[in-house]
């Protein structure tokens, strides 16, 4: 009886706790997210009161040609921010593990991968006016290929509607490549190395251990870093504001960016949290669909 | 251990016809090196052509390319650059957000995650989800509302404003994460504590956070990174040029700042510049933590 008394006492002195991380969440968290929802059913310029206008705000979203580029452009940012550098750091990952490390010392390896990683730590901002240099009509990039006599493949890489999301894409799978490189390479450390050196004994070649071997056993990474890296895509906006601010012609337009737009340039505030909230639930039902499938695996796996 | 020997069956049976695979990967692992190290190279020619070309003078610039190795030696563009964007202010922003909040981020985690994990209190798997949830909710949808409420606070255009924004955002992640390293922290140990009739208090500062120090730092230090690197709630919430921060100045650079190549590259290297310096010093640390930054 006592105890349980006790009991009680201490379970209330840890709510205590809470207290703090309670007010901020709501503050910061919960209530703008409750205004921004609201917002999203009203006409608002930022001053007066929000006047309610129903579904309004979605039904112009849908009809809107400029938000189904952005999703289609958000496509092609999941491709540059996740399934590209995925593949690419699981092959990276295993050259460095079965190569380097395994035949050169994990010191080198280390080194690689910190190398990989580097852009990874950067503003994205500054990375952005890095390669706004490097891209720009007279920057670097045509100065190379004018160097080496391909005047007719210098472009106006970011300038041109036809070329920019490329060129963004390029941009985005060099920032990303080094998260998932050291996440797989992470995982490469589970790997029982007599499995390696069994099958290398029965004459599998590099590619068959990747593909037997490797990939199997990278799954769980492979999976939250192409989810984590997904939901990234979905809400990418600094490389955007810094290298092309959407253009030219809508081009590489994002939600992100069309959200800002309306908030802060033509302030048709209601509309911009109607493309805010669109955007949140896609990014919600990826995040529930991500939770699902890793508690499936790790159910399974237990 | 069943489900790892299960692809190495598979393997087995392969059984291809090969002579000595030892020496192909003798010969091959040059080539392998080789392609890597240019790989590498290519990779980060970016940040040494800005390093070579911040230090050349517009005319080596226009004589000889963005390629050519310095034929010259010109700081100008970089103080130049300095001066006229006040970069030591912006440093100086960035720093004191960055550090104050990795702190209050930390201790906020700290105290969620201690009543979560270690007091086991009711609904606090609830909680763990309501968190994640707010994880997922995209700045944007939060933007404006902050924006709008920092204003009528008073609050509009001040360092603090984005401390508390970032204190409070970060530590959903902090606490997702230590939360999860509390419940495995060892029953005993707080049951002789309360024994010894230590308070909640007493336990945490003598026996749980002497424990989780290394956590502590790794997450501290992902906090100053994160919050050095955040664009869009610094972009918005600080108004004025003498607030702004690194990352903000960056990215509303005005064309005549960097009217030039020589000075864009100054720009460009003078932005990355304090986060390669954190890079060097953390580099163990944010490569290894990374993993258990993963979901973020």
């Amino acid at each position: 009886m006592a105890n349980s008394i006790e009991r009680a006492r201490g379970q209330a002195g840890y709510w205590l706790y809470l207290i703090p991380g309670a007010i901020g969440f709501v503050l910061i968290i919960f209530l703008p997210f409750i205004m921004n929802t609201g917002l999203s059913f009203s006409r608002w310029k930022g001053i007066g009161l929000p006047k309610f206008v129903g579904l309004n705000n979605y039904i112009k979203l849908i009809n809107d040609a400029a938000f189904w580029a952005s999703l289609e452009h958000t496509v092609a940012f999941v491709v540059a921010m996740a399934v590209i550098p995925t593949i690419l750091g699981v092959f990276l990952a295993a050259i460095l593990f079965d190569y380097i490390s395994a035949r050169f010392g994990e010191g080198l390896s280390s080194f690689f991968r910190a190398g990989f990683y580097l852009p990874q730590i950067l503003p994205i901002s500054a990375a952005g006016i890095l390669w706004g240099w490097i891209l720009n009509p007279f920057g670097v990039l045509n100065s190379i290929l004018e160097g080496v006599g391909l005047h007719d493949l210098a472009q106006n890489w970011l300038g041109d509607p036809r070329l920019a999301i490329g060129a963004v894409m390029v941009v985005m799978v060099w920032l990303q490549l080094g998260y998932c490189l050291v996440v797989f390479m992470a995982g490469l450390a589970r790997v029982d190395p007599s499995l390696n050196e069994a099958a290398e004994l029965d004459g599998a070649t590099w590619l068959q251990r990747f593909w037997t071997i490797t990939v199997p056993l990278l799954k769980p990474e492979i999976f939250v870093v192409g989810l984590t890296t997904t939901i990234a895509a979905l809400k990418v906006f600094a490389p955007i504001y810094v290298l092309t601010s959407g253009g030219p012609d809508n081009s590489t337009l994002v939600p992100s960016y069309f959200s800002y737009y309306h908030f802060f340039a033509t302030n048709r505030v209601g509309y911009g949290a109607a493309i805010t909230t669109a955007q949140m639930l896609m990014t919600i039902v990826l995040g529930i669909i991500f939770l699902r499938v890793q508690a499936h695996q790790t159910e399974n796996g237990a | 251990m069943d489900e790892a020997s299960a692809p190495l069956r598979g393997v087995a049976t392969l059984k291809t016809r090969t002579a000595n695979p030892g020496t192909m990967h003798g010969a091959g692992r040059w080539w392998v090196l080789a392609a890597v190290t240019i790989g590498l190279l290519l990779f980060l020619a970016p940040f040494v052509l800005a390093f070579f070309n911040a230090i050349k003078t517009p005319d080596d610039y226009a004589a000889h390319g963005p390629l050519a190795i310095p034929q010259s030696f010109d700081l100008s563009a970089l103080t130049a650059f300095w001066t006229n964007v006040d970069f030591t202010r912006k440093l100086i922003n960035s720093t004191i957000i960055s550090a104050a909040t990795a702190v209050f981020a930390v201790l906020l985690s700290l105290l969620n995650a201690y009543a979560i994990g270690i007091g086991r209190i009711k609904g606090g798997s609830k909680i763990l989800i309501l968190l994640l949830i707010g994880i997922m909710i995209p700045q944007e949808s939060l933007v404006y509302p902050i924006y709008y409420l920092s204003k009528s606070v008073g609050l509009f255009d001040s360092l603090w404003a984005v401390i508390i924004v970032f204190s409070v955002l970060q530590s959903a992640f902090g606490t997702y994460l230590l939360a999860s390293v509390m419940t495995t922290f060892p029953r005993e140990i707080i049951e002789a504590a309360e024994m010894d009739g230590a308070t909640n208090w007493q336990i945490l500062w003598t026996i749980v956070v002497p424990v989780l120090r290394p956590t502590l730092s790794v997450l501290a230090t992902f906090f100053f990174i994160w919050t050095w690197n955040e664009f869009l709630l610094p972009l918005v919430l600080l108004a004025s040029n003498n607030n702004q921060t690194v990352s903000v100045s960056m990215g509303v650079l005005n064309g005549q700042y960097v009217s030039t190549p020589t000075t864009t590259a100054a720009a460009a290297l003078l932005g990355i510049a304090p986060t390669l310096i954190f890079f060097l010093i953390f580099q163990r640390t944010l490569t290894r933590g990374v993993v258990v930054g993963a979901i973020k």
